[in-house]
């Protein structure tokens, strides 16, 4: 049986409700494409059935042949693609496939990083003890996507609804983030 | 802390960076042909002025890119910042 990173802790995320509903998303299908040429990335967003983002630290969205897929913006010639588990190897050929012959690379990293969804109004507030970023949404609206330090932890961060952000955290640093957000959380839960 | 405004990112803590001495400093385009003083300069040799000096830095944490920074320092103020392969802006200190 696959055992994913934040397993042990699914109990103790749950008790962070109402304050804030954590939950990891575990084996999605990540890869790591480093494209310069529009053309080729043009073809791999037609491919996927969404385009890249064409800004800086953002993310776009879409459905498509894989179902729902993301494209988070990583650097000026790279970014993550994310699909649900099982299809890494698919989008990685299909991607592949699209980029030809052009100079770049379609990396399997989905076991690099487990994503973590945390709902609640208190979201922004509550990582905002430990990450630099502006996280007001005059600053982060929808569709942001930066890679930050959070606790001193690498994270992707994604403000993927109005009271909903996703974070992408290293499989092995995903305990070391569960335990800083329960401790985060603490003071915003009802003292029993 | 201070924040330093990456080329792509904008604005982000300086934890998220690293810093990597001065810049455009030229790899020398005949190496072999170099005395070891020549070569010992060209490593380790490098200015140390009291006002603005462009360096490297690169956002580590964040889109893991190089780029450039004109610092001013005597205030550790970033007068600009521009990407590699551009030219150093004019600055005023
Ligand atoms: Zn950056």
């Amino acid at each position: 049986m696959t055992v994913s990173p934040l397993a042990a802790w699914r109990d103790r995320l749950a008790a962070l409700a109402p304050v804030l509903d954590v939950a990891e998303v575990p084996f999605r299908s990540q890869l790591t494409v480093r494209v310069s040429d529009p053309d080729a990335i043009a073809a791999m967003g037609a491919t996927l059935g969404v385009l890249f983002p064409s800004a800086a630290c953002t993310f776009t969205s879409g459905t498509g042949r894989f179902g729902d897929v993301e494209v988070l913006w990583l650097g000026p010639d790279e970014f993550l693609v994310t699909a649900s588990p099982g299809l890494r190897v698919t989008i990685e050929e299909v991607l592949r496939g699209a980029l030809g012959t052009v100079r770049g690379s379609v990396v399997d990293t989905s076991a690099q990083r487990t994503t973590v969804v945390l709902q609640g109004a208190q979201g922004r507030e509550v990582l905002a003890h430990g990450c630099s970023v502006d996280l007001h949404p005059a600053a982060a609206p929808v569709g942001t996507c930066v890679q930050t330090l959070l606790a001193r932890t690498g994270i992707v961060l994604q403000v993927t609804g109005e009271d909903t952000l996703t974070v992408l955290v290293r499989s092995s640093f995903a305990e070391y983030f569960a335990a800083w957000l329960a401790d985060a959380c603490t003071e915003y839960l009802a003292v029993p | 802390m201070q924040l330093i405004p990456c080329p792509w990112c904008g604005p982000r803590e300086e934890a998220e960076f690293h810093y990597g001495g001065q810049a455009h400093v030229a790899y020398p385009g005949d190496p072999s042909a170099l005395s070891d003083e020549e070569w010992a300069r060209y490593v380790f040799f490098r200015e140390n002025p009291s006002g603005p000096f462009a360096e490297r830095w690169s956002h580590n944490a964040g889109c893991r890119r190089w780029f450039n920074a004109v610092r001013d320092t005597r205030t550790h103020d970033l007068l600009a910042v521009y990407r590699v392969g551009e030219p150093m802006p004019e600055v005023t200190a």
